[in-house]
């Protein structure tokens, strides 16, 4: 009977909570003992467990006076369980099904604020020969909110998935709500293919698809800033394809509308830019993992904006852009939580062929190639705190004197950023950060101090690689 | 008569099989038990991988390219499940366009479902930590639930290959035997162990300690997936005094540090023990069977 014991030791402590229970009775337990053997002709496997139960019951009932009760909750409960699904064998469960913590849809909301001290007035921040378009630049002076983001997701049916996520931003004196990502994704294509449909965050690099709370810096590297306006999205069309090879090789492409920078004015009839990728990677060991892709962004734009928002910069023509990623994991046996560190770096290199209309002027023939590249690092000695390091660098073609003067003009001065970053987490779902960057890409030194806090609350969402 | 004709049928369609590699079950699992698990019922029909090994918290696991290609070629993927998984899991199937492992097909089992879970909290709040809605996932601490999800597994895999159903039936039968026997050995071997108090790094022995017995006082976590602090280690030894207070042991998992369980150790004169969760969790926990003998063991050991 020593099962007896160890029950109602469990029982005793999950009665606790049942203070309301009332006085058992014999009879009770008299009852659920003839209403087990019904059961017990069609449950056998069920049997044992239900019993255990009981007799812990009747134990229980001579140290505490509740437990009884309970216990004939517990085979009434237990009961029912196996007497619906154990009907369908087919089905994931015959005790009980996992209750997701999710509604349908599953929903999450996203805090981030910052507050962030530079020497130089960020307002007048511009790299020469690297005028920025989208959303990239500093962060503002002072406390701010970033994004708050509202992520829901489901699936729409046995073939369909959904995704949206919706950042609430206050820009120019008013507070909106726009949609970043709106997409719906296949989950029944045969051959490793899937098909996404809408407003999403391209698949190229490795950071473009990262939303903003899972960067490692508060800020994206500056080549992205320079050439991707932070992260190219865009309305269009996904296709990956994962090879069924033992090693893990995937090939994406993708159509997109063409209507944000570093692509504008939706040529080509609304079809103005397209991507091609090519992703492996694996495992080194337990310890080791990498990841390497190689992407290509071909975007024709129509006026695109970029510079001054008041006085912005015309770009007619056609953008090559590639982009070369690595990314290198390692931790403790795999044991991520424990420690980890993560190498990652990418090189993007652009050529960019057309004509650029410069403030009111003509626009004047344009050719140009320029690159950039970052290298950073994070290490996870502690299971909350983190450091990291990140330096990143732009460089390219010195156009011709016709240029001086403009923001187009690049003096080939490699404009440069070096970044610390010291993050602590208490949980999953909470952190907070502070970085320091010594920026010399818009000329003169700039030492910037920035404080960030991302908290999630809702859906607990899965991280990419 | 029908019966004999049937294994016939049965015993030929093996034989055409064997000479077909691609008729194999390709499993996934999330855990080395269930791997162990698929491997002891479908023997040679079976190909069963983890994505974890036995020092690797399942809680925190990188969607690594190499998981991703492995779920892209599963014909069955198994996973402990009740959010166990929740930060990797969703991401695999995500990347990995194979739409015969997603939740609901056949082709995904989530052991959880198959067994009776403890600790459902009343509420799920996070200020109460990483709390998973649907009790705790740690169910393979307990090897009768072993045996349930057996038969769970058994099943679906006669569903997903039905040419080699009897393999599997038969796979069953004798695990199950087996493994009966093995419990009744275990629990035997353990009845000293019965109503001794321990502390456990995180809660992920419940099953174990109910299965034998053993009272759980407090975890060197102060809350699910917070990492000791401490100031809670500080509570803890006001808890417990410098004599341990009768506790018998301080458990951890072989993935945990064992900085904050050798310290509570030293000033409690409590035995700091390390007990494999899974198979590969010590040298000794080579399958499902050892892993139970060495957990046992190495509480026996360390009894005061």
């Amino acid at each position: 009977m020593r099962t007896r014991k160890y029950l109602a030791l469990w029982l005793g402590l999950v009665s606790v909570c049942n203070l309301y229970a009332a006085d058992p009775s014999a009879s009770e337990v008299q009852a659920l003992r003839d209403e087990l053997k019904v059961i017990r002709t069609e449950y056998e496997s069920r049997i044992d467990e239900l019993e255990r139960r009981l007799d812990a019951a009747e134990q229980a009932t001579r140290d505490a006076s509740n437990t009884a009760n309970l216990a004939q909750e517990e085979v009434r409960q237990a009961r029912a369980e196996i007497a619906v699904p154990a009907a369908s064998s087919s089905s994931a469960s015959s005790v009980s099904v996992a209750p997701d913590n999710s509604f349908n849809p599953s929903m999450g909301v996203i805090f981030q604020g910052q507050a962030w001290a530079y020497e130089q007035n960020p307002e007048d921040y511009a790299i020469a020969g690297f005028p920025f378009g989208g959303e990239a630049g500093p962060a503002a002076e002072g406390f701010s909110l970033a994004e708050t983001e509202i992520n829901i997701a489901a699936n729409v049916d046995d073939k369909f998935t959904a995704w949206l996520t919706m950042p609430i931003v206050y820009e120019d004196g008013e507070t909106k709500v726009e949609i970043e990502e709106a997409w719906v994704e296949t989950l029944a294509l045969p051959a490793g293919l899937s098909v996404r449909m809408g407003r999403t965050y391209s698949n190229i690099g490795y950071v473009n698809n990262q939303h903003s709370h899972s960067w490692d810096f508060t800020d994206q590297p500056l080549p992205y800033q320079a050439f991707l306006g932070n992260q190219y999205l865009d309305d269009g069309l996904q296709m990956r394809w994962l090879a069924p090879t033992d090693f893990y090789l995937e090939v994406g492409a993708e159509l997109f509308r063409g209507d944000r920078y570093p692509s504008g004015g939706a040529t080509n009839s609304g079809f103005g830019s397209h991507t091609l990728s090519l992703r492996s990677g694996g495992d080194v060991g337990v310890s080791n993992s990498w990841l390497a892709g190689l992407s290509w962004l071909s975007a024709d734009s129509a006026d695109r904006p970029s510079g001054d928002a008041n006085d912005p910069l015309l770009f007619n023509g056609a953008t090559d852009l590639y982009i070369a990623s690595f990314v290198w994991k390692w931790s403790p046996f795999g044991n991520w939580r424990e420690g980890n560190f993560k190498f990652q770096a990418e090189y993007l290199w652009r050529n960019e062929k057309g004509a650029y209309s410069v403030l009111g002027l003509d626009s004047m023939p344009w050719d140009s190639d320029q690159h950039g590249w970052y290298m950073q690092a994070i290490y996870q000695p502690l299971a909350q705190w983190r450091f990291g390091v990140r330096m990143d660098r732009l460089g390219g073609d010195v156009p011709s004197s016709a240029w001086a003067g403009t923001p187009l003009y690049y003096p080939g001065d490699d404009p440069s950023r070096y970044s610390l970053m010291v993050d602590w987490s208490n949980s999953e779902f909470s952190r907070l950060r502070f970085q320091y960057t010594l920026d010399d890409s818009s000329g003169e030194n700039d030492n910037q101090f920035g404080l960030q806090y991302i908290y999630s609350i809702g859906a607990h969402g899965a991280h990419s690689f | 008569m029908t019966r004999t004709y049937l294994s016939f049928v049965v015993a030929f369609g093996l034989a055409l099989h064997a000479g077909t590699a691609g008729a194999d079950i390709n499993v996934f699992t999330c855990e080395p038990e269930w791997a162990a698990l698929a491997t002891e019922l479908g023997g040679a029909h079976v190909v069963a991988e983890s994505a974890t090994h036995g020092l690797q918290d399942p809680h925190y696991i990188q969607a690594r390219p190499s998981l991703i290609s492995r779920v892209r070629k599963a014909d069955l993927v198994v996973c402990t499940g009740a959010q166990l998984e929740i930060g990797w899991l969703s991401m695999l199937l995500g990347k990995a366009n194979n739409p015969a492992v997603l939740p609901g097909k056949p082709g995904f089992l989530e052991a959880s479902t198959l067994v009776p879970k403890l600790d459902i909290p009343q509420s799920v709040d996070r200020s109460q930590g990483d709390m998973h809605v649907g009790g705790n996932p740690h169910i393979q601490g307990n090897p009768h639930n072993i045996a349930l999800v057996a038969k769970g597994l058994a099943d679906r895999l006669v569903t997903l290959d039905p040419v080699n159903a009897d393999a599997y039936r038969s796979g069953l039968d004798s695990f199950l035997q087996r493994w009966q026997a093995a419990i009744a050995g275990w629990e035997n071997l353990a009845q000293p162990l019965r109503g001794k108090t321990l502390v456990a790094h995180h809660r992920s022995f419940t099953y174990l300690e109910e299965w034998l017995g053993l009272v759980e006082l407090a975890t060197l976590e102060p809350l699910p997936g917070i990492p000791p602090t401490s100031a809670h280690l500080a509570e803890l030894l006001e808890m417990l005094g410098t004599d341990g207070n009768g506790a018998a042991f301080i458990i951890r998992e072989a993935y945990q540090s064992p900085k904050a369980s050798e310290w509570l150790s030293d000033k409690t004169g409590i035995p700091a023990v390390l007990l494999p969760t899974t198979v590969g969790g010590s040298t000794a926990a080579t399958n499902l069977f050892t892993l139970f003998d060495d957990i046992i063991n190495r509480l026996l050991e360390a009894r005061p």
